[in-house]
């Protein structure tokens, strides 16, 4: 179910703790994993090549660490190579120092540019920039109308010229007008078109020409395969792109062309598109894309942060709790303090694993708020009813009502979430997967800590 | 035998209407072949290109590894390659196909043909009118594909076709959507922004039984296949298309951008379950994709090809011939 690079790695490597190294033999089991995973992900064939071997000289003889299995060891080398080789010297928007800071967006048909466009000038806009659009997309119908509506949206101006005129001609007016008008900002989106169609590429290297971008940004769909490659490098040539945009990351395509194209490019990517919202749009993270990338979601992360906060012996104590069944509401309210000190609930939930298939979960964001009332409702309980949650009737859920500033429905439905908790906990105690439907419904204010098997 | 329009649409009882129908002039036949090849021609040359020509030279291990290599850059995945490799291997092997150049070269291509062919079916336009419903991800090509597929069906066939403009999310789908129904001589029905798509399915298939149209093609908001809320709502215009007609909607198309790595398989699998895909377009073929993707699909699920989209025009749509995808995914 968790369909897990660690898992695969763990299989193939179940002999190498004895040995505390890793064997050639070894790494070349592991190697034959993690190229098959980056190739599922849509990595470049030859990419995985080089990236592999690459990674082949950092295994070798790499030590087995006590505290992670060896699979655990080799996925966090990749991770680690990944996210370097996607990060490195990022870089920022560069901004002109005087008159309107020009970026010119470029891509293939349907990659996402227009609403990319929005995006980006609603979030310069909300800096406080004034910023302005260019529709210099003839040809697709309705193109120019799709940019006026979002762009507005956006709180965004936008010159256009209708269809009928050059789009060379149209970039260059709208940056007289910028200039004219004083916007900080002009966002000149074009036509998409392909890497291989010499009269539109010498048409955005024109465009480019005029306008002197400060930034040209290459958009590129998160579920592009192989080809990637192939246009990042035409698009270099022909508009020498300074950064990209990764879009439509919000479904579940693991997005190696993310790092195909900085691999053969040496181009940062700069944001990621995460939704057909206009507030979906964030900086890039190589660290997440990576996990991504290798379909570990960000556990990683998730260990180490855990690892932080949670004492060895606690998590000793606590596991003999759950699976004797004696886990209260009072470890319960101390779990979960321990789990919110490690960030916003809903980004830890995206981070586990396998959780991109049970997207009801994420969407539910779960709700600081009401993790609050939880939190207040626990303390207003005694520390036998903390204990046994069973003896929680009639007056008693009253006075907690009033003692937490709740409904006595709240409290009601604190206790049935917490008891099928209890039992979800114990199935996975026993090795059964949660059923995923239980665990929708508890999306709504329950979290779920999650700790390193034993 | 490349596959022609006649094959790839099944018009029930208007058969008799479509050979009534003007025949496609030998001209202007032969410019769709030429615009065909020259649109494929930019990246690489016609549709009999033979495979790379080295590749089958001599006949040994490295042959297997950069056969495995070229059908991975052409995104067919790793198990449908496997797949493929070792039962041409195996034949080789055994002896089944002799070990030279040719015979090899030839066999593959049967072998990726067949598997391309998983699940042919023409496309199903019997009824009266015939309902046929488009999905897919976000910018695949939908509406561009409807716009084309609505020109040849009156251009081919003599048909009338209405357009639902079902994407009423997406800001100015309507009007895309109104620009392709003019270009090709349909009729549009459309709501207002932020409508309800079921509710234009519904109009639009009442409009075409009042006015007799043949075909009703209903355009839906490109949407991904993780969005559980959106894919239930796909299924819902379904449900009210059929509680209008009960076999429609009778053909069901995803748009698959040739472009798509294996999240494509992903896409149409997810989709199935929401909507029931009977096949799928292949978009924007023009490009250096392969669109190998397909092979995957139609291995492992089982759902065929129908027609291919190779430009952003309206005569840039083709019925899908297996053997000439097959030559076209191993040519340089």
């Amino acid at each position: 179910m968790f369909d897990q690079l660690s898992d695969r790695l763990q299989a193939t490597l179940s002999d190498v703790r004895s040995r505390g190294k890793l064997g050639e033999s070894d790494v070349d089991a592991a190697m034959r994993e993690i190229r098959l995973a980056l190739l599922e992900a849509d990595v470049n064939f030859k990419v995985v090549k080089s990236f592999t071997k690459t990674l082949k000289e950092r295994c070798l003889g790499a030590e087995v660490l006590e505290s992670l299995d060896p699979g655990q060891q080799v996925v966090k080398i990749v991770n680690e190579e990944l996210t370097g080789l996607m990060g490195g010297t990022g870089r920022d928007l560069a901004f002109a120092s005087s008159g309107p800071t020009v970026i010119l967006m470029a891509g293939l048909q349907g990659s996402g540019k227009t609403t990319a466009c929005a995006k980006l000038a609603r979030q310069l806009g909300e800096s406080n920039k004034n910023v302005a659009l260019a529709a210099c997309d003839v040809y697709r119908p309705a193109a120019v109308d799709q940019l006026v509506t979002v762009g507005e949206r956006a709180g965004a101006h936008v010159y256009q010229q209708g269809t009928d005129a050059d789009p060379v001609e149209i970039a260059a007016w709208a940056l007289d007008r910028a200039r004219e008008e004083e916007r900080d900002v002009l966002i000149v989106d074009t036509a998409g078109r392909l890497h291989i169609d010499e009269a539109l590429m010498d048409e955005l290297a024109k465009i480019r020409k005029r306008t002197k971008p400060h930034n040209v940004l290459l958009v590129v769909d998160a579920m592009t395969g192989q080809d990637a490659v192939g246009v990042a490098e035409s698009f270099a040539e022909a508009a020498e792109f300074d950064g990209v945009v990764m879009t439509k990351l919000d479904g579940d395509a693991r997005g190696g062309a993310a790092l195909s194209v900085k691999a053969v490019t040496g181009k940062p990517i700069l944001f990621a598109s995460t939704g057909e919202k206009l507030e979906a749009f964030e900086r890039f993270h190589p660290d997440r894309m990576a996990s991504r990338i290798l379909g570990m979601g960000d556990m990683l992360s998730l260990i180490e942060k855990a690892e932080q906060q949670v004492d060895e012996r606690q998590a000793e104590d606590l596991q003999k709790k759950l699976e004797g069944d004696r886990f209260t509401l009072e470890d319960f309210l101390q779990q979960m303090r321990q789990v919110r000190k490690m960030g916003p609930l809903s980004g830890l939930i995206g981070m586990l694993p396998g959780m991109g298939a049970m997207k009801q979960l994420k969407n539910a964001d779960v709700d600081e708020g009401e993790l609050d009332r939880v939190e207040a409702i626990i303390l207003s309980m005694t520390p036998l009813e903390r204990a046994n949650p069973a003896i929680i009737k009639g007056s008693r859920r009253k006075r907690i009502a009033d003692g937490s500033g709740t409904k006595v429905q709240h409290v009601n439905q604190l206790v049935k979430q917490f008891d099928q908790m209890r039992k979800m906990m114990r199935q996975m105690m026993s090795g059964q997967a949660p059923d995923p439907q239980q665990l929708a419904q508890m999306a709504g204010g329950t979290p779920r800590p999650k700790y390193r098997r034993r | 035998m490349p596959t022609t329009w006649q094959e790839i649409f099944d018009l029930g009882a208007r058969d008799a209407v479509s050979s009534a129908a003007e025949p496609e002039s030998e001209e202007r036949r032969r410019g769709v072949f030429r615009r065909l090849r020259e649109s494929l021609s930019k990246s690489r040359q016609a549709l009999s290109e033979e495979i790379s020509a080295s590749l089958f030279d001599r006949i040994d291990e490295e042959t297997w590894e950069q056969l495995e290599e070229a059908l991975i850059m052409a995104d067919a995945g790793a198990p449908t390659t496997a797949e493929v490799v070792e039962r041409l291997e195996q034949e080789v092997d055994s002896g089944a196909v002799s070990a030279d150049g040719e015979a090899v070269r030839t066999r593959l291509i049967e072998i990726l043909a067949e598997v391309a062919s998983g699940g042919r079916a023409p496309i199903n336009l019997s009824g009266e009118p015939a309902v046929l419903l488009m999905v897919g991800v976000n910018g695949t090509g939908k509406t561009t594909t409807i716009g084309k597929i609505a020109w040849h069906l009156s251009k081919e066939f003599g048909l009338s076709v209405v357009l639902a403009a079902g994407d009423t999310y997406r800001a100015a789908a309507a009007e895309q959507l109104a620009e392709w129904a003019q270009r090709a001589g349909a009729e549009l029905i459309r709501s207002a922004p932020g409508g309800d798509p079921g509710a234009v399915a519904f109009d639009a298939i009442a409009a075409a039984r009042a006015r007799g149209a043949d075909v009703v093609i209903v355009d839906t908001a490109g949407r991904l296949h993780t969005e559980s809320n959106l894919m239930e709502e796909l299924a819902k215009v379904r449900r009210v298309i059929a509680k209008q007609m009960p076999d429609a909607p009778h053909e069901t198309l995803i748009s698959i951008d040739a472009t798509t790595g294996q999240n494509g398989l992903r896409q149409a699998k997810i989709f199935s379950e929401a909507a029931a895909v009977d096949g799928v377009v292949l978009t924007k073929l023009d490009g250096t994709a392969k669109g190998g993707i397909v092979l995957a699909i139609a291995n492992e699920l089982g759902i065929p090809v129908k027609l291919i989209g190779t430009g952003e025009t309206l005569e840039d749509l083709r019925p899908f011939d297996p053997s000439d995808f097959a030559q076209a995914l191993l040519a340089e």
